[in-house]
Formats: structure tokens, sequence, C-alpha cells
């Protein structure tokens, strides 16, 4: 009973204010290109980009599609163009941004939009798939479990903290242009098992990056690093890979 | 026009207006060696030619375009020493940012002096 009591004292300590959000809107079955499309909606201090869309969609307009799924930045599902840069929406909260100027809601370059803020992401997942993210060993299984030093552990952490959400890769402009670069998620995913010490696969995979669309169309801008939500240096991993291939030393 | 407003464009930081402006200086220096390599090797069809096309380059618009000839070379130099270090230096990424901010600094200490020399050369005569 306390905890319903002190609820609305709670939310009215909390500011309140009208956002207009801009969303960049694709219907196939009616629209021929995208379109733009304001809303203004009132929201709180504690709110994400992400509440916002959904107060757009619950009591607005019931046909705005876009993906989300845990809502905590975790599960990579909701990944768009907020302000002109990739970002989670539930990670982005509303007071970090200017609000005296539309916020635009676009989605991620670079990938087929379906509907909406909704994109086709089959030829991200190919990517990430045709770099074997796996583990590759020889031999017998041994016994006990795989064993490994924090120091081998820590060479490939931070790779390990990808969410998948594509913010990097259609953050890419090598990959707007030329959608047959693996892109730097797949090469992050490949970073993580070729610099594991239990993984025996790191030629195979640096022979597959080594191809014309794999690790060398990097051009370094650095969008990828800016994107991850996960604060993965994604280009320093696309560069250690290129240094592994340049250096055969792993 | 088309019909519907474009998609925004991409705001990226340093490292990709860096990329862009390298991509931009490196096809303007292209096309300079181009047309250099052409008035240089006039002179070995013949001397007066050669003196008669480099006249062509003494008036001030010339000059104003020497000038952007050597800020992109400036940029492009330092930015390629950039681009090496973040390729083979191991903190190279991480210090990306830095080293734009040095390559802008090292342009302009570069670029104001020759900018007051040259030109006073081009307009004082």
């Amino acid at each position: 009973m306390t905890a319903v009591a002190e609820a609305p004292a709670a939310s009215s300590v909390v500011p309140s204010f009208q956002v207009t959000v801009r969303l960049r809107r694709f219907n196939p079955e009616s629209d021929t290109e995208p379109r733009w499309e304001d809303h203004t909606v009132t929201m709180h201090g504690t709110d994400r980009v992400l509440d916002a869309l959904h107060k757009i969609k619950w009591e607005i307009d019931g046909s705005l599609t876009f993906r989300r799924s845990c809502a905590h930045g975790i599960c990579g599902s909701d990944a768009m163009r907020i302000n002109g840069r990739n970002r989670l929406a539930c990670k982005t909260l509303l007071k970090d941004l200017p609000l005296d100027k539309p916020i635009t809601v676009e989605p991620i370059k670079g990938m087929t939009v379906l509907k909406d803020l909704v994109v086709d992401m089959d030829p991200f997942f190919e990517a990430y798939k045709s770099i074997m993210p796996f583990l590759i060993t020889s031999g017998n299984e041994p016994t006990r479990e795989r064993r490994q030093s924090p120091e081998e552990r820590a060479r490939y952490d931070d790779t390990t903290k990808c969410i998948m959400c594509a913010a990097c890769t259609s953050s890419c402009p090598i990959y707007w242009t030329d959608g047959q670069y693996f892109g730097p998620q797949a090469i992050v995913g490949a970073h993580r098992f070729i610099f594991d010490s239990r993984d025996e696969g790191a030629e195979q995979r640096l022979e597959i990056l080594n191809d014309r669309d794999g690790v060398w169309r990097c051009r370094t801008t650095f969008n990828c690093t800016d994107a991850c939500p996960r604060g993965i240096e994604v280009t320093k991993a696309i560069q250690e890979v290129k240094r592994a291939l340049l250096f055969r030393r792993v | 026009m088309p019909k519907a407003p474009a998609g925004t464009l991409y705001r990226g930081r340093e490292g990709m207006w860096s990329w862009v402006a390298h991509r931009v200086t490196g096809v303007g220096i292209f096309f300079f060696l181009f047309a250099h390599i052409l008035d240089t090797a006039l002179v070995r069809v013949s001397p007066e030619a050669y003196n008669e096309v480099i006249a062509t380059y003494k008036n001030p618009i010339v000059g104003l375009m020497e000038v952007g000839l050597v800020g992109a070379v400036v940029f492009h130099a330092f930015n390629g020493l950039r681009i090496v270090l973040v390729d083979f230096w191991s903190k190279g990424p991480r210090y990306q940012r830095h080293m734009f901010v040095a390559v802008g600094v090292l342009w302009v200490v570069l670029m104001v002096p020759f900018v007051i020399r040259h030109l006073s050369h081009v307009f004082g005569g």
C-alpha cells in the first residue's frame, strides 16, 4: 500500500516536457518513397526514445512499426538512427537530446527498409555466419574444461560484448555503398574467436577476412566505434585483425 | 527535387570527416598531378610553348588555387601519417581523435606563414 501511495508523488517530481519526434516512415503497400511524419508527445525526464515510440504506437498510430524486445540494451533489436547517429532507442534518454528541435528517428542505413524502422537484417546475419562464430578445435575433447589464463581471456574481452544490433555495420560508409563488405560486426565476431587461445580456427577465419570484401575494405572512419552501444572499440578490433594478417601473429 | 525529403546525412565525427577530406584532397591532388605532368611534358615538345602555358598561370585566380593545392597536400600528408599510425601503432585507434587535432594544428601552423608569403607575392606583384 505504501508503495502505491508514494508512486504519484515520485512521478510528479520528474519533470515532463513536450517532445516532437520526426519519424521516417515507409509503408511498402502504399508508399513509393519514405516520408517524414511529426508527432508531438508529452514525455518525462526519465523516458527514453523507445518510450516516445511506444507512446506514439500505443496512443496515436498503431501502424508504426519498429523492432524491440528486451528494451534494456541487451537484445540488440532497436538500433535506429536517432538525430543522425546510430543508437539503441532503449538506451538513449530524451533529456540528453536537444529538445528544442524535433528528434529525427530513421531506420539504420545500408539495409533494405521493409516497413518504417524495420530493415532486412538477413545480409547482416549471413556475414556473421560466414566467419564461423563458433569454437573450432581438433583432437579429443578434454575431460575437464578448456583452461585459459586471465591474460588470455583479456585478449578478446572487448569483442565478447557484442549484442549484434548492427549499429556498427550500418554506420559504416563502406557498407552503405558496398553491401558485399563483411562489415564491422562480422569482423568483431571473428576477432572474438581469432584471439581466443582455446580456438584453432584462426587461420581459416583470417583467410575468409583476407578476401576482397574482408578487413581491407575498412577505411578507419571510426563511425562503428562511435556507434557501438556496448562501447566496443570496433575499429581497434578490425585493425588487430589486419595486423594479424600482415604479420601472421595472433 | 525529390518527392519526399531525403534521409538525413549520417552525423559522423572526426574519423568520418577526416576520411571524406582525405578522399576529396586525394582526388583533387590527382587531377592537379594530371595537369602538372601534361604541362611539364610540354617542355619536351617546345620550350617556348611551355613558357607560354606557364605564363598563363601567373594570375590571382591560379594564385588562389595554389593556396588550395598546398592546403590539400599538407592535409593529405599529415592525415596520411595519422592513418599509418592508426594502422600500425597498436594504440593508434584509441588516439585517432587526438591525432586528428594534431593534424589540424600542424596544418594551421604551416599554412598561416605560407599564405601570408604566397599571397603577398600573388597580389604584391
